[in-house]
């Protein structure tokens, strides 16, 4: 087995989120790491949306981003701090749409590593240095320039190294053009690791440490350091030189304090949120801050973990600091990386969830909510009171959500099913965590905004959009035909009917165009009218016993086909008049298609014309004046030719002409496909085919993201557009559409107006490069599992989330406390505040049953006794086969570390109403967590710590029957065909065992030879095993044939058994396939997406990924592609400066997996590249982008 | 040149925290391979998370623990046996 890893969908989840010009305009962009994938992302602030620009896999993982500017610049570059041992300075090329690599410095070994540096990252605020620090120990300094060509320059290192120094956390003082400082926040554990009386570390302080970069002598000092907080865990910088007083914010557990050389301390305590069932010992940490600079003055906000913003304002005259000043200020979801854009908007990149984009409705100046300030809270001596502040938390009031980014993070697992019974299947998926958690149901497809739907007199046959006049920005008319009729629809304020627009009216119509100047263009069966602006028309009329029966147009440019394959040429002359060409032209057979060159700006006639005939071709005709209507070429199809569209798409593929011109081909089967025009002979070349559907494929030109597009229709639509340089073919999200045409307003620059039925709808598309789109359910607590109920199709799924309050203990606790159930503090939305937070160990839980169809739950069942369920699993059991179970594992009264139950449980649930609710049967108390439950032969196998067992269904309880306790650790994963059971270890990997009937008892005879820390696996066949694990690995392991057999012969089971080998089973499985993802799977199946396609592992990550690994089926292309992935690798090294191939086998070498992200970067290589490559591999650059296409076009 | 080879050991032990040598206590190795694997759990974003998830706190609740964890990951040393 050979497999070809595709990612679908990027992960989501945002890890570093930085603010700057990158583009080099007054246009400030964000930059946004997804830990192995870095983007642009660029809010529009007139709409207030946030748009992906580009978006590049570096192939190592992110961990520290930093944007600077050199002095007096007006472009920002980007540091990154990554797992490559190195140092990479990136700058973005906006013409060219790609990140460019500056400066790669190496000082490392490659690795997250304890004392290689790359965690943390400082650039000083002008831009003249970036300190780059590890965990422990290594800092280093580099000095940025820029030479006499304007060129940034890098110096060499400078190190601050301070060895037995663990870092908290690293930022740049502003000292305005002084020498830059880095302050550090760091523990130095030499004398605590001497110790043995354990004195030495409850003395160990916490250190904020300047070091400042002497630029005259080129030199790294430690200027001041002083004790903070022992709590102390984050340092935001407050502006200096003339910005500001300078120095930096101690952020620590329940207080803020600002520190500065020479300056007084002042600490201020962190407002709390006022709840009666506050736990009162735990304290309350900043998680992100950000700086605000205005014309004169500036603002921070600082972010707690539950999500409060707080408004932080510093009080100064010159350099002094007299006071530090805060308040509460709104509420959003805990963030990975706030950043606040000049012009009023704050981006919320949430560490779970989706991203959040607001707008500034006010600065938080009102009076009503408390303002505390650091000289209430100092005592005499300069010592900090502990004295705790509330506040009142209320809804958003400063600011106003405008646009959301999905994000699918935390996604902790998900089912590939068709349950709504449609074309493809869906991924169910779990998403989020607390009360912000969703199950998305995806679906391939874009997403699909509808703007208006009108019902119209009887069922249209085609549909066209023109404007008046050539100068119009905006569509005029919508002219709709119906079989016997016209009806023109003027665009205003609301759409109406028109009649004095000088279209015919009793007849059908073939095409409608805007012709010359300003006039009007009607071709029906028996001729041409040409309107002109003053109404005065102008008819051409077909030949006797002759019909129109397709007409291809531009602005220019008209060619009819009459009946019988004649095809009749007309232009528009100097005079604005249509004017007929003497050459006819007589097709070998009847026309069923035409298409005509769009016409660019400014030119009077275009060379090509198509001609699709029903001998199964397509014929390239000139339109030249020299050789009119001569055949140029020809192509052969499969079927009939059904539509035409000839689109001029931008791209790299011809050099030297910025456009390639495409002639798309939609057949009467239902394929699709795209053929290059080469623009100086007309030769038709590199055909892309794809099947759409079993309708005829119909085709209409749009206008999507900027660029030309082309929508076909058949029994779904589907988009061919163009986004970062790549040519995509996905379908829509949209019911069958009959016939489609460009719609342009006011209000909707890039719309479509279609016909369906005896309804005209008009819709857009804003989303582009989301192949998934998505209806979300919402949840209550964090979801950890779900199944399907596969006779009455609803989902069950058990959310369990830790400390947090159930809604009985909820209850309970507030009446303890003598208020009612009912007290203001209840209106708080859960979904913005969360749920209310518990002790550790204490647990909410839920079981939910909902309908997938419309979204709706129509059971909930809260577990109490601080029960929490981890497992859960649907099954019949042979003593009552007509009914249908639900088993959940749970456990009660768990705490995490050192973990530690008063029991597991394991309840069974029966299905009532059409499974749309639950019964409880019984409940059967174990000694373990029961992780795993499955299944298996009328009964239920369960693992219950390191324990495998068979239960049957008892009156009162589950009745033990078989038993298997030699699992090493805790059996996570269960899966089972035939006899043969394969059991995922939390720690050690698989395991396979079989089931002896004749004696009672499960046999493990097989397992791994290495450990793995198991999430999720599946059974790919009988003897083979896929799976992922905790560090982002995934794996196909095989059990050797032979020894397949011999086991399924040996019914005693005395083969199996064996004698055991190296403490493990007697035999050992093979490892066929080693590939470093880079995100933890958490979920795993063997799908197909595509009706009757091919079949593939999908697999989920928990930062929101979805991918596939799809199986080779030649050895050739086996070779082509490790070929090509080889010289990806040398073209194009990782821009982190992580080397791929190390990144792809980070703990264990690749194994039987090629990379097809990289191999899909070869459509960003330059021309010379890409040449260079194909020669290499024997073919030319377009048969290799064919290669790389065809891969994604046949899983998906 | 035994010595040769002792200065090189000297200078690798210096440079990379946490190499062995021949007198490599029970607890130098724990809290040395305890400080690895925090900061390698910090260096690798899904890790966090995945904590984060388990324990129902922020990313950044977990990291600042980790961090302090780091300090003293496996309690003190023990007494030193002359």
């Amino acid at each position: 087995m050979f497999l070809y890893n595709l990612t679908l969908q990027a992960p989501n989840a945002i890890n570093q989120a930085i603010l700057g010009n990158f583009s080099g305009t007054k246009q400030q962009e964000l930059i946004v790491s997804h830990v192995s994938r870095i983007e642009l992302l660029r809010p529009d602030t007139t709409v207030g949306k946030v748009h992906s620009i580009l978006s590049h896999e570096v192939f190592g993982v992110i961990r520290s981003l930093a944007a600077f500017r050199l002095t007096g610049a007006s472009k920002d570059y980007i540091v990154i701090g990554s797992d490559s041992g190195r140092i990479v300075i990136l700058e973005y090329n906006p013409t060219k749409n790609v990140f460019e690599k500056v400066h790669q410095e190496t000082f490392g070994k490659s690795g997250c590593r304890r004392i290689v540096p790359g965690q943390y990252l400082a650039v000083d605020p002008k831009g003249r240095a970036v300190m780059i620090g590890s965990m422990e120990k290594q800092k280093l300094v580099y000095i940025l320039n820029r030479d006499i060509a304007a060129r940034l320059t890098i110096g060499s290192p400078l190190e601050a190294h301070k060895s037995h120094t663990i870092v908290q956390h690293i930022t740049g003082v502003d000292v305005g053009f002084e020498n830059p400082i880095f302050a550090c926040l760091e523990v130095d554990y030499s004398e605590a690791d001497q110790d043995p009386t354990g004195e030495a570390f409850k003395e160990t302080e916490k250190m904020l440490t300047y070091y400042e970069l002497d630029l005259g002598l080129n030199h790294v000092v430690r200027k001041w350091s002083e004790a903070v907080d022992r709590k102390a865990n984050l340092l935001v910088s407050v502006p200096g030189g003339s910005d500001g007083p300078s120095g930096v914010l101690v952020c620590s557990e329940n207080y803020v304090t600002y520190k500065h050389i020479g300056s007084a301390t002042l600490t201020v305590p962190i407002p709390r949120r006022e709840n009666p069932l506050e736990n009162k010992d735990r304290g309350l940490l900043i998680v992100s801050g950000v700086v605000h600079k205005m014309k004169n003055s500036f603002f921070l906000l600082l972010q707690s973990e539950e999500g409060d913003l707080y408004k932080v304002t510093v009080d100064h005259t010159g350099d002094t600091v007299n006071d530090i000043k805060i308040k509460y200020f709104d509420t959003v979801p805990v963030a990975a990386g706030l950043c606040i854009l000049r012009s009023g908007f704050l981006f919320v990149a949430s560490e779970f969830g989706n991203h959040h984009f607001y707008h500034f409705e006010e600065l938080g100046d009102d009076s009503d909510t408390p303002e505390y300030s650091s000289s209430d809270f100092m005592s005499n001596d300069g010592e900090p009171l502990d004295i705790r502040v509330y506040f009142k938390p209320r809804p958003l009031k400063n600011l106003l959500l405008v646009d959301e980014l999905t994000s699918m993070s935390p996604l902790t697992d998900a089912k590939v099913m068709n349950l709504a019974d449609e074309d493809t299947p869906q991924i169910y998926a779990l998403c989020g965590r607390g009360s912000r958690s969703t199950m998305r149901i995806l679906r391939h497809g874009l997403e699909v905004t509808e703007l208006a739907v009108s019902p119209l007199p009887a069922n249209p046959t085609a549909v066209w959009t023109t404007r008046l006049k050539a100068d119009d920005l905006y569509d005029q008319y919508i002219i709709v035909s119906f079989s016997n009729a016209t009806l023109v629809l003027s665009i205003g304020e609301t759409v109406e009917e028109v009649t004095d627009t000088g279209f015919l009216a009793t007849t059908p119509t073939i095409a409608v165009q805007q012709l010359g100047q300003d006039a009007l263009l009607q071709i029906y069966p028996q001729g041409i009218r040409h309107i002109r602006a003053n109404r005065q028309v102008t008819e051409w009329r077909a030949p006797g016993g002759k019909s129109i029966v397709r007409a291809a147009t531009n602005q220019q440019q008209v060619v009819i086909a009459l009946t019988g394959g004649e095809l009749v040429y007309f232009e528009v002359d100097d005079s604005e008049n249509l004017s007929e060409s003497h050459v006819r032209r007589e097709m070998s057979g009847n026309v069923t298609c035409l298409s005509i060159q769009p016409l660019p700006v400014g030119r009077k006639r275009v060379r090509f014309l198509a001609v699709g005939c029903d001998d199964n071709t397509v014929r390239i005709l000139s339109l030249a004046a020299s050789s009119c209507l001569e055949p140029l070429s020809m192509q052969a199809l499969s079927a009939v030719p059904e539509s035409l569209v000839m689109i001029d798409m931008p791209d790299q593929i011809s050099e030297g002409s910025l456009t390639t011109l495409y002639l798309n081909i939609g057949l009467q089967n239902g394929v699709l496909l795209r053929t290059v025009l080469d623009q100086t002979a007309g030769l038709l070349s590199d055909t892309r085919t794809r099947f759409l559907g079993a309708r005829a494929v119909r085709l209409f030109e749009l206008n999507m993201a900027g660029n030309p597009a082309v929508l076909a229709l058949s029994s779904r639509p589907w988009l061919s557009y163009q986004l970062q340089s790549r040519i995509h073919l996905n379908p829509l999200s949209y019911e069958a559409l009959e016939y489609a045409a460009s719609f342009t307003s006011e209000q909707c620059p890039e719309g479509v107006v279609a016909i369906s039925g005896n309804a005209l709808k008009i819709f857009t598309i804003e989303k582009f490069g989301q192949v998934f789109n998505e209806t979300a359910i919402p949840l209550k607590y964090t979801p950890r599992h779900f199944i399907v109920n596969p006779i009455h199709k609803t989902i069950a799924v058990i959310e369990t989330e830790h400390s947090t309050y159930s809604a009985q203990e909820k209850k309970r606790a507030l009446d303890g406390l003598g208020l009612e159930d009912a007290t203001e503090h209840e209106e708080l939305d859960p979904v913005i505040f969360g749920n209310t937070r518990s002790m550790p160990g204490k647990w909410a839980s839920l079981i939910r049953v909902l309908s997938p169809l419309n979204g709706e739950t129509s059971f909930t069942l809260e577990l109490e006794n601080n029960e929490a369920a981890f497992s859960i699993a649907v099954l019949n059991f042979a003593v009552e086969p007509s009914e249908l179970f639900l088993a959940v594992g749970t456990a009660a009264d768990l705490t995490l570390a050192p973990k530690s139950i008063s029991s597991g449980f394991i309840h069974i649930y029966k299905f009532v109403n059409e499974g749309t609710a639950l019964e409880l049967v019984h409940k059967t108390a174990v000694d373990e967590i029961p992780y795993a439950l499955l299944h298996f032969q009328g009964r239920l196998l369960a693992g219950i710590g390191r324990a495998l067992r068979i239960y049957d269904l008892g009156k009162r309880k589950l009745l033990r029957k078989c038993e298997n306790r030699n699992i090493p650790n805790a059996i996570v994963t269960l899966h089972n065909q035939g006899g043969r059971i394969v059991i995922g270890d939390v720690q050690e990997s698989v395991h396979y065992a079989s089931y002896i009937p004749a004696d009672n008892k499960i046999v493990i005879f097989a397992d791994d030879k290495m450990s793995r820390w198991m999430t999720c696996s599946t059974m790919i066949d009988y003897d083979t095993v896929a799976g992922g694990d905790k560090f982002g690995n995934f794996f196909v392991d095989r059990l050797p044939q032979k020894l397949s057999r011999e086991i399924d012969e040996d019914e005693a089971g005395s083969k199996s058994v064996g004698k055991g080998y190296l403490h493990g089973a007697a035999h050992k499985v093979d490892m066929v396939a080693h590939y470093h993802v880079g995100d933890i799977l958490t979920s795993m199946a063997k799908t197909s997406f595509v009706a009757g396609g091919r079949e593939l592992i999908l697999y989920t990550t928990l930062m929101g990924g979805i991918g596939i690994f799809v199986p080779f089926q030649t050895r050739e292309d086996i070779d082509f592609f490790q070929t090509l992935e080889m010289h990806m690798r040398n073209e194009m090294p990782p821009l982190a400066g992580r080397d791929h191939l190390s990144y792809r086998g980070y703990h264990v070498p690749v194994k039987g997996t090629v990379d097809g992200d990289i191999c899909e970067q070869y459509n960003l290589l330059t021309g010379d590249k890409k040449r260079m490559i194909a020669e290499e591999l024997d073919r030319s650059p377009a048969e290799i982008q064919k290669k790389i296409e065809d891969m994604r076009i046949r899983a998906i | 040149d035994r010595s040769n080879l002792n200065s090189q050991l000297e200078h690798l032990q210096s440079k990379y925290v946490g190499t062995g040598h021949a007198d490599t206590s029970k607890f130098e190795w724990g809290v040395n391979q305890a400080r690895d694997s925090y900061a390698s759990y910090i260096g690798h974003h899904p890790m966090l998370s995945y904590f984060a998830l388990a324990e129902n706190e922020s990313i950044a609740r977990v990291k600042y623990n980790i961090t302090e964890k780091m300090v003293q990951p496996c309690g003190p040393p023990a007494e030193r046996r002359e």
